[in-house]
């Protein structure tokens, strides 16, 4: 299982901050559960599809595609930021 | 939270609902050390229009953990580039209003120029790094915030020598 949690723009419009999920064994890296998540239809295919801009990020470091994603990992998509 | 680095150097980073007091944290952050010989701070205040649209209030949700964390390393990397003595970082979360502080950046250094520097630095790196996200509110509704390109390409001139 890894924990997936969701901000701003795309906890709203996916309906959901947080969800645990159990790792299908052909994901290995964060743009493999990208794909998966998306494959979801409507407006997850919508933020994960690569349409708008999102960002990502493995254990609190902000990850690429190709960032390794094990059971266990906390995992957490978001727009880019807009601090300061 | 407060945090000692290797050498005995101190920086400070808090996320809060609650406004802050820029004279009482630079009073704080002097006393007791003759070592420094410069303080360079900057505050970020909530503006009444953005996008050419009215902003009556904003809301600002951040990642706990993340974005402490991330705070931190840009200090970190602030001080292995300038002479920082102290550094304090303050950014406030939930809802604000127009003349509202947003974020505090206090950096003391020995030295004037490493002190203008490295304050800019973290406030550049904090817009384009830092897990913050705000929702204004306007006439039309409410609305995310896009990132810009200027603060992309204030952080990336760290990278080029300026």
């Amino acid at each position: 299982m890894v924990t997936i949690l969701y901000f701003a723009r795309l906890k709203e419009s996916l309906g959901k901050a947080r969800e645990e999920f159990a790792l299908p064994e052909s994901v290995i890296d964060l743009g493999g559960l990208r794909d998966v998540l998306a494959g979801r239809g409507g407006a997850w295919a919508q933020e994960l599809s690569g349409a708008r801009p999102v960002r990502a990020a493995v254990n609190q470091e902000m990850a690429a595609a190709d960032t390794p994603i094990r059971d266990g990992d906390e995992v957490a998509f978001f727009p880019p930021v807009t601090g300061g | 939270m407060g945090l000692t680095d290797p050498a005995g150097n101190s920086m400070s980073v808090r996320i809060q609902t609650e406004d802050f007091d820029t004279g009482a944290e630079i009073a704080a952050m002097r006393r007791g050390n003759p070592a420094i010989g410069g303080i360079a701070s900057f505050v970020g205040v909530v503006r009444d229009v953005n996008e050419g649209d009215a902003v009556s209030q904003m809301t600002l949700e951040h990642y706990p953990g993340m974005t402490e964390r991330s705070i931190e390393e840009i200090v970190t990397q602030a001080r292995g580039r300038w002479n920082v003595i102290d550094a304090l970082v303050v950014h406030r979360v939930g809802t604000l209003r127009p003349t509202d502080q947003i974020v505090l950046v206090i950096v003391a250094s020995a030295h004037r120029g490493d002190a203008f520097a490295a304050c800019e630095f973290i406030m550049d790196y904090l817009k384009t790094r830092a897990p913050f996200w705000k929702k204004e509110q306007t006439a039309g509704g409410s609305r995310w915030v896009d990132a810009r390109a200027s603060d992309d390409l204030a952080a990336e001139r760290w990278n080029s020598g300026r």
